[in-house]
């Protein structure tokens, strides 16, 4: 064969007749096109030109108030934390070029460690590179052959590809079914090891899991839990230690996932545990010990942004008042949401479907309102969401001026 | 239970979920012939489960593809316990 490069006018000739790999993508891409050929602006491919502050961004040259990050506590431009960070690049430099378990452990890494500690009064802690890896690490590595992983139907991309990683016996159930867990468990061959994988704010619909009757069952049935706690950690439950704090239960948990990218407000995960022989995890989780560990900036600006969450339970209070005013007022408007009450910072809205989501998407951008477009299958149910998050550096006016926008696209678009 | 009683049970619990009243026979596909998504699928084995009081865990489900495959399966999870 000969080399024809890849000069973009020339077409690619592969060798022999193989199937082309890419083929398998077809439907998707043409889901794309159709969607797109009416001048609708790619949802998935907005670029940020500028950003203003936690709530504030200028997309398409235009100030765009920003109602689908995971900005929950608006700590991205706290000072404090960028001047920890702006220190440690300092004095650490970028990156640690290696995995935790070799060179990539830095005083702040500890640190960052301690700061997870403290703040759920845990015995260990393991930051991970993401909250993705988090997951994927701790799940396929505690649950083996032989094992029971045990979760719900709606569970995090990073859980599921977690459990596929892994070599457990993988048994979901229905959606928050606190008698679909408990048979299940029922039905676990005796002796086998189980472990019951729940999430306290599920971020689709932003509904909470009734932890209190499942980790209760799950004990029962001498299961090991853990429970996902990426949305709700700072601002649910006394300490802002999640969903299982607010409902009496995290003594019982064995393990809480978690991520520094919503209310921590930079990228990294852990989970944090106070199981006796923890620290093993470091050596056998492979997630955690094939990549580079975090840069030393990202740990001290994450060691800052927990500290200051521990202290911040007025801003809690403000944030929840946001969630219940955008609510009720969405509500009032006409639109259709996903759970009955405000039940975390996430708000969603149900789309008739992709097509007429995607629009009302576009309408809201160009009335300067950013939210996040979801479709399945990251979606329960085959649902088309318009996700609204909130920040608690959300004004109360911001709150109308989103709802007035709500409204405004919503009668151009139909949806009302 | 025997294969032909499981059968049956089954033919009874696949009624509903069969929109479009394919025959069913022992190579009948779930994905193919009567289409079923992944939210009916779901649904489908939540209902054999409990009907059966057993569990068909994902790894499991991977490896069924047809009718008798599922009859199969139900027999000997059945046989285990
Ligand atoms: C429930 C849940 N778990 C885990 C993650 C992964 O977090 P990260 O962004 O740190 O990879 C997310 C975020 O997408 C999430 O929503």
């Amino acid at each position: 064969m000969t080399r024809t490069g890849l000069a973009p006018d020339q077409p690619v000739v592969r060798e022999g007749d193989g199937p082309d790999l890419f083929s398998k993508f077809d439907p998707l891409i043409a889901m794309r096109e159709n969607l797109l050929s009416e001048g609708q602006e790619d949802p998935f491919n907005l670029v940020m030109e500028r950003v203003l502050s936690p709530t504030r961004a200028i997309c398409n040259g235009r100030e765009t108030i920003l109602l689908g990050t995971y900005n929950y506590m608006g700590m991205t431009f706290d000072p404090e934390v960028i001047q920890a960070g702006e220190q440690a690049l300092r004095d650490y430099g970028t990156g640690t070029t290696g995995s935790r378990v070799l060179n990539g452990t830095y005083t702040p890494h500890k640190d960052c460690e301690n700061a997870l500690r403290e703040f759920y009064d845990m015995s260990g802690a393991m930051v991970f590179s993401t909250g993705y890896q988090a997951n994927l690490g701790i799940i396929s590595t505690i649950a083996g052959k032989g094992d029971y992983v045990i979760l719900d139907i709606d569970s995090h991309a990073s859980i599921w590809d977690g459990c596929k990683m892994g070599d457990a016996e993988v048994v979901p159930f229905k959606h928050n079914d606190v008698d679909a867990l408990e048979k299940r468990l029922r039905r676990v061959p005796e002796g086998a090891g189980k472990l019951v994988v729940l999430e306290g704010v599920y971020s689709m619909l932003g509904d909470v899991a009734p932890l209190k009757e499942m980790v209760a069952i799950a004990k029962r049935h001498g299961a090991m839990v853990l429970v996902d706690e990426a949305h709700s950690m700072g601002f649910i439950g006394e300490h802002g230690r999640g969903v299982a704090e607010a409902q009496g239960v995290l003594e019982q948990v064995d393990f809480v996932i978690g991520t520094f990218s919503k209310s921590v407000g930079t990228v990294g995960g852990f989970c944090v545990s106070n199981h006796p022989k923890f620290e093993i995890l470091r050596l056998v989780c492979r997630p955690y010990t094939f990549t580079a560990s975090l840069p030393p900036s990202v740990m001290a600006t994450a060691a800052t942004s927990i500290r200051k969450l521990m202290r911040g339970s007025d801003r809690r209070a403000h944030l929840w008042e946001n969630s219940r005013r955008l609510h009720a007022g969405l509500r009032e408007l006409g639109f259709s949401l996903g759970t009955d009450e405000a039940q975390s910072a996430i708000i969603a809205v149900v789309m008739p479907d992709l097509e007429r989501g995607a629009q009302m998407w576009g309408a809201l951008l160009e009335e300067g309102l950013y939210v996040n477009l979801a479709r399945p299958p990251a979606t329960p149910a085959n649902m088309t969401l318009l996700r609204c998050s909130l920040c608690a550096e959300h004004s109360e006016e911001d709150v109308q001026t989103i709802l007035d926008m709500f409204a405004q696209a919503g009668r151009k678009t139909g949806i009302i | 239970m025997d294969r032909a009683e499981i059968d049956t049970r089954i033919r009874s619990i696949i009624e509903p979920f069969n929109k479009a009243q394919t025959a069913i026979a022992e190579d009948t596909t779930f994905a193919g012939d009567l289409e079923f998504d992944s939210l009916t699928v779901m649904d489908f084995v939540a209902a054999i489960e409990d009907e059966f009081d057993i569990i068909i865990s994902m790894n499991q489900q991977a490896e069924i593809e047809t009718y008798g495959q599922l009859v199969d399966a139900v027999t000997r999870l059945k046989d285990r316990t």
